[in-house]
């Protein structure tokens, strides 16, 4: 369980944004108790782009909730900006986006990007301002005064999107975003996050099961194993900075796919013969 | 799992069109279905009378016609004659002729009654459902309170209206108060159940997404659990406006308030051996106030949710 904290080559020397140590979370349900996580150490700088990709159960999601506040760990201590997770939480550090958009029907789309910044308390017109730069951010200018019923599934994604960076949040918090979509517009998503992602350059942490999706956006992808759920290896994405169709068709890419697939068939099965020692090692190779 | 928006991956351009029946055609098919079911209904009423009732002849002129007409049933049921079930011209003509000698007609009468019920029901029906959405309110966000007074407030509902109301009357003596008591006993309880049902129809993922941006406990319920819970609540307001009639016209007759429909069912009710089609027509009366109200409760929501919501199908 010694600490991992070599950032990606994108981050450079930023500011530790997340710095978890030792990370470990136990829910305990009637009867036994379930080691969803385990000795997590990771450290994610500013402007990276992380994703956690892993078998079901691998605890990669209540990694993320553990980052956002939305659980508290068993063990082992994280820092969001160097602050507790929940004084981050306090300080409207985190923008989230889940697998459904969540939007309020009640709300236009405008109203429902402007949301997050009427409970915060911004005046109603920099609300404005904020919303209409957004929606055209997203592409949805069109229908700012729809409601959520009435747009498609990976529109209303872009809305939830759009909401989550209204308030400038220093780390986005994404669990599946693009999960229920279709392939097309998975890859069409991801297209457009990467741009916003550029553009905004704010801190990602993305959960995902698609290994194109994480090899394509990130800046390192970070391996997890199940039972207990804990980082099996982290691999740099070492890509043109600038992404494309053309990069989903290039060697290193479909290297780099290969790379995180095995990685992930290793730890898929033989979770229990696999020690700390031998994550290590592959981790190290990861970050060679 | 759907919520507001988890449907149908699709690739983005044109919006999905709200869709649902063509309002035009859907009207006029309830409207007549209605019609329909009223006609058969007044069928099987004259055709019971017609077999089973008591003899009857018609002499009158019609645009210039001369009607002469005697009938005689084959069968005599007593749930038939007309003493249990008048002619629905008799009942129809009971409106129209005067309630007194020399008086309005029966029908202006019972509507001014009615209005005076209505009232007192609406009345009611307020305080009940701030009373019933205030229990709700508190109830959600207290988990201690929930459970050690929701077994009371369904309790409350077990105890018969017609033995709560005497006490009511007693305790509050000021006649039109007490009928308001009555009527707001009645209404609270369903937007009791209905509002902590809505409020609590909050989708969980919504809920966390408030906890990111530290929103407060009072956030949370305006921009959150009360919008999420309007369908339900409108669901409780139907309930409790049909039931805030009924506690209205109890809480009449039990005060003895000398106007309203409680105290011409009772009225008419003593009448009843020799004029038994305007008890029938204070029924009519009753119902069409109960449908009167559920009427507005639903142009209401309406109002309320229309480009809000996402549409639902139906009357309920």
């Amino acid at each position: 369980m010694t600490s991992d904290q070599t950032p990606g080559p994108a981050a450079g020397d930023a500011a530790p944004v997340v710095e978890a140590t030792g990370v470990g979370k136990v829910f305990a349900t009637s009867g036994a108790s379930v080691n969803a996580l385990e000795g997590v150490d990771l450290t994610i700088r500013g402007g990276e782009f992380v994703s956690l990709i892993g078998p079901s159960g691998c605890g990669k999601s209540t990694l993320l909730r553990l980052i956002g506040d939305l659980t508290a760990p068993t063990t082992g201590t994280i820092l969001i900006n160097g602050k507790p997770p929940a004084r981050a939480r306090q300080d409207r550090d985190y923008g989230m986006v889940f697998q459904a958009p969540v939007l309020m029907d009640w709300r236009t789309i405008a109203k429902n990007i402007e949301l997050p910044l009427e409970i915060m308390g911004f005046p109603a017109d920099e609300r404005t301002r904020r919303s209409t730069d957004l929606l055209r951010l997203v592409e949805l200018d069109a229908f700012a005064e729809r409601h959520p019923w009435e747009l498609s599934g990976g529109m209303q994604q872009r809305a939830a999107i759009a909401r989550a960076l209204s308030f400038d949040p220093k780390l986005l918090l994404m669990d599946e975003p693009f999960g229920a979509l279709d392939e097309m517009t998975r890859e069409r998503m991801n297209a457009e996050l990467m741009s916003i992602w550029r553009r905004t350059g704010t801190t990602i942490v993305f959960v995902t099961h698609s290994i194109p999706e994480a090899v394509f956006l990130s800046t390192r992808v970070v391996v997890m194993s199940a039972r207990p759920g804990r980082i099996a290896q982290v691999i740099v994405i070492d890509l043109p900075a600038e992404r494309s169709v053309e990069t989903r068709e290039s060697e290193r890419y479909f290297e780099l796919v290969t790379r995180v697939r095995e990685a992930l068939r290793q730890h898929e099965s033989t979770d229990e013969v696999i020690g700390t020692s031998d994550a290590e090692r592959v981790r190290g190779e990861g970050l060679a | 799992m759907t919520t507001a928006s988890g449907s149908l991956p699709r690739a983005s351009g044109r919006p999905i069109a709200a869709t649902g029946p063509r309002p035009g055609r859907s009207r006029r098919q309830r409207v007549a279905g209605l019609a329909v079911v009223l006609v058969g209904l007044l069928v099987l009423w004259e055709g019971a009378k017609w077999l089973g009732g008591d003899p009857w002849r018609i002499h009158a002129t019609i645009a210039g016609v001369q009607i002469d007409y005697e009938h005689f049933p084959p069968l005599k049921w007593r749930i038939a004659d007309d003493l249990s079930l008048p002619h629905v011209w008799d009942i129809i003509r009971a409106f129209v002729d005067p309630a007194q000698r020399g008086g309005p007609p029966l029908g202006v009468v019972l509507s001014g009654q009615a209005a005076f019920t209505l009232a007192e029901a609406f009345a009611g029906f307020v305080i009940g459902g701030l009373l019933g959405l205030g229990l709700g309110i508190f109830f959600v966000h207290s988990r201690l309170a929930e459970r050690a007074l929701v077994p009371y407030v369904v309790a409350s509902q077990t105890v018969p209206i017609l033995a709560i109301a005497p006490l009511v009357v007693v305790a509050i003596k000021a006649d039109w108060l007490s009928v308001m008591a009555v009527a707001a006993y009645l209404t609270f309880f369903p937007v009791t159940i209905a509002s902590l049902r809505g409020l609590r129809a909050v989708d969980p993922r919504a809920l966390e997404l408030f906890r990111s941006y530290a929103a407060s406990r009072r956030q949370i319920l305006w921009q959150l659990r009360l919008p999420t819970s309007v369908p339900y609540l409108f669901a409780g307001f139907r309930v409790a406006a049909a039931a805030s009639i009924i506690g209205a016209i109890i809480g009449e007759q039990t005060a003895g308030v000398a106007s309203g429909l409680g105290s011409a069912i009772i009225n008419y009710n003593q009448y009843y051996i020799s004029a038994p089609e305007r008890l029938w027509a204070t029924i009519v009366m009753c119902t069409v106030l109960g449908l009167f109200f559920f009427g507005a409760i639903n142009i209401a929501e309406a109002i309320v949710t229309r480009g809000r919501y996402r549409p639902v199908e139906g009357l309920l």
